[in-house]
């Protein structure tokens, strides 16, 4: 047994209401570069859909994640001597097409217009090439809420095994919002696919990160990361991803995207497991069973024998405390109502999803469910959203565990029910899914309440045992790429007009003094 | 100093010792700037065909170069190669490999050049050295008439003072005056194939130093620990 500590996520699909904050405050605070206009390390996706980049879930066409070769795990994308062989272009590369060409729009013409009969517009232009682009096809949340086609979102791959022409219709239209972030995965891809070994799993909290240094930009982490969370910076030539806010993180605070959350649907806190076991379960024959396998990697922070390997490999008790108190562990491992996405890769992902109850108010209010005992919340299997759809995503098409998840948050609801409408406390939910009433009330309280310091148990890093000077550290900015300071440019210019390098239009608005 | 005697005698070590130090320099101070640079997320159209047609092509003539020109005299004497049988291998591998990186070479600047996407993020060191590499394999291509001539004369003299030229400037004998009588095709060949070593530490060529061999023999995951135990 070789006990690690990793930084986990899980985000409450039934919460999530698709508002894109979390993306917005990532992008202001990582991707506002030139060269990464267009990556998003958290976006969010309306599903169905085939998501950005476009049909990433779809490895027969981007081969990423691994697959067992005669029982061995290997990358989907080849072995290492057939990425050397590929090297000079790689053939599963996604073009920036695949995501979409960032643009900007000519604001200032707005304002700099002529006087003229039409209202003057404000054109898009190209952020990679400067130009004015005729039309805007394709975005980061092009599917925004089912726009555009059915029959062009149907081909979103975990529609596969799905009777798709009935959710044609529109009523039976289904909807959720997906939020996806890098997986910090246990078992990464894009780690295993660097020839240059820039990538790499910090022992620390797990965390995966590009040394930008150590990079040269051959691009396989980018086709085999089966997520499309690795990014090709392409001003800076190096490979980019979310970084798990490490620096925000290491000060005991969650990351951007979890503290911004409107609707408190992340969770951050920490998981102990074995990572002696990462190979032997990710390699498990039965795609279905990975979900189970990789329950199984994970220790119980409460376990004695555990404790004592965590602290044998330099663990501190503030993290062992951590992950006794960890919101992760409560949701996959003893309400078991959090799932890893799309464990059919078997990179062993590290965010999980609780999946969501589809908005079934109005279809209550009709007489349209079934409902249970208690005569007011509809049963699982009924519901609007396939529960296949949820199973194809979450645990590799097996229906019984996502069934048996949305159960137990039906009857938390309507045990909570009983008690605040009702007045009188009805368990017969309960007992159906095998819950206690503590239970229950510790489930609502992480769910619907979601306090701040339920949602995040992030123990600081101890940068105390790693340094030994820490002062000698004071005054530098943190987060850089490679050269402390430097973009990686010399620009011949002592006072620059502006330092953004990303592309704007030239003509400035008219200023307030001037105007 | 005769310009011949400048640029035959000095300039390699200039080229040489810029292409070293600057290298080992870029190295350690800007190593984030060190990359291979691809464009492919940008236009991936052709870049398959003509990224490996030039690369191929590219390292086969700078290993016949290498193996060429840095193989003592004497040593291919004992082999039993005979210099025109060398000079046959030289003028054929030259043709076939030359021949791919040009029309691989071609793909590229065209897409370099006119691509609009690819064009706007590139820098100007990045169209610069291309260009630079294909007029220095057009002029390489251009020896190729002027061996064959010789070959029917059943001359090896000036390929054997290019590699003698070549070693006497590896051994730190610089020996301008071999240069003296071989054709003025091969000696503009020679001034921008040194160039290119001018020019490398500047240029995205340093990826090449970065090729990535280890990778075959690494296990697949890596963890790194800031804990120095």
């Amino acid at each position: 047994m070789k006990v690690r500590a990793q930084f986990a996520f899980v985000f409450n699909l039934d919460k999530c209401i698709g508002c894109h904050t979390c993306s917005v405050t990532c992008k202001n605070v990582w991707t506002n570069r030139k060269g990464v206009e267009y990556a998003w390390f958290n976006n969010v996706e309306s599903k169905p859909g085939i998501g950005y980049p476009k049909q990433w879930e779809n490895q027969d066409v981007w081969k990423g994640g691994w697959e067992l070769k005669n029982g061995k795990l290997e990358l989907k994308s080849g072995s290492r001597t057939s990425k050397l062989l590929n090297i000079f272009a790689n053939p599963d590369m996604p073009e920036i097409d695949d995501y979409y060409e960032p643009f900007t729009y000519n604001y200032a013409h707005l304002q700099n217009a002529k006087l003229s009969e039409a209202t003057p517009t404000a054109r898009p232009m190209s952020q990679v090439t400067g130009e004015t682009m005729e039309k805007i096809t394709w975005g980061p949340n092009w599917e925004d809420d089912l726009a555009g086609e059915f029959h062009k979102r149907a081909k979103d791959k975990n529609m596969d095994k799905i009777q798709k022409e009935i959710y044609s219709q529109f009523e039976h239209t289904f909807h959720m919002y997906l939020p996806r972030i890098c997986n910090h995965c246990l078992n990464a891809a894009c780690v295993a696919a660097c020839p240059s070994g820039s990538i790499y799993k910090r022992e620390e909290d797990g965390i995966v990160l590009v040394d930008q240094d150590k990079c040269r930009g051959w691009r396989m982490c980018v086709s085999s990361c089966p997520y499309k969370k690795v990014f090709y910076n392409w001003e800076s030539g190096k490979a980019e991803k979310c970084i798990g806010c490490y620096p925000r993180v290491e000060s005991g605070m969650p990351t951007v995207c979890s503290e911004s959350c409107v609707g408190r649907i992340r969770y951050n806190g920490i998981m102990l497991y074995d990572a002696d076991r990462i190979e032997e379960l990710a390699s498990i024959e039965n795609e279905q069973d990975l979900y189970e396998a990789q329950r199984r990697i994970f220790l119980d922070p409460n376990n004695p024998a555990v404790i004592a390997a965590a602290r044998a490999e330099g663990i501190n008790e503030d993290w062992l405390e951590a992950a006794r108190k960890s919101p992760i562990w409560k949701m996959a491992m003893e309400w078991k109502i959090a799932f890893p996405m799309h464990p059919e890769f078997r990179t062993l992902p590290m965010v999980w999803y609780v999946p969501p109850l589809s908005p079934v108010q109005s279809q209550i209010d009709q007489g349209n469910l079934p409902v249970g005992p208690d005569g007011a919340i509809p049963i699982a299997g009924t519901m609007r959203l396939p529960v296949q759809y949820l199973a194809n995503l979450l645990t590799a098409g097996k229906t019984a565990p996502i069934e048996s998840a949305l159960n137990r948050l039906i009857a938390m609801r309507s045990y909570q029910r009983s008690v605040h409408v009702e007045g009188q406390a009805d368990t017969r939910a309960l007992e159906a899914v095998g819950m206690s009433e503590a239970q229950a009330k510790e489930m609502y309280r992480y769910l619907a309440i979601a306090n701040y310091e339920d949602r995040f148990v992030i123990p600081t890093g101890h940068t105390e045992e790693s340094l030994d000077d820490a002062y000698g550290f004071q005054g530098q900015n943190g987060f850089t790429f490679g050269n402390d300071t430097s973009a990686g440019v010399s620009k011949i210019t002592l006072f620059p007009r502006r330092r953004k390098e990303t592309v704007e239009p030239k003509t400035l608005a008219p200023s307030g003094e001037r105007g | 100093m005769s310009l011949h005697n400048f640029l035959y005698g000095v300039y390699p070590y200039i080229a040489l010792s810029v292409f070293l130090l600057g290298s080992w320099l870029r190295f350690d101070r800007e190593q984030y700037t060190w990359k291979s640079d691809s464009s492919q997320l940008l236009s991936k159209a052709n870049l398959r065909l003509g990224s490996n047609l030039f690369h191929i092509g590219i390292i086969a003539i700078f290993g016949g170069h290498f193996v060429g020109l840095l193989t003592p005299h004497s040593w291919f004497q004992a082999m039993g190669v005979s210099d025109m049988a060398h000079q046959m291998v030289a003028i054929w591998a030259g043709s076939i490999f030359g021949s791919m990186c040009l029309i691989g070479g071609g793909i590229l600047w065209l897409r370099r050049m006119f691509n609009v996407r690819v064009s706007a993020a590139s820098r100007g060191s990045d169209k610069f050295i291309l260009t630079w590499l294909l007029i220095t394999l057009l002029l390489g291509l251009s020896t190729i008439p002027v061996s064959i001539g010789h070959a029917n004369h059943n001359n090896p003299d000036v390929m054997i003072a290019l590699a003698d030229w070549v070693q006497s400037i590896v051994y730190l004998r610089p020996n301008p005056a071999l240069l003296e009588n071989v054709d003025t095709i091969f000696k503009v060949h020679l001034f921008f194939g040194m160039t290119v070593f001018l020019l490398f530490p500047f240029t995205r060529l340093v990826h090449i130093w970065s090729a990535p061999f280890g990778y075959v023999a690494r296990p697949y995951q890596i963890v790194r620990s800031k804990n120095r135990r």
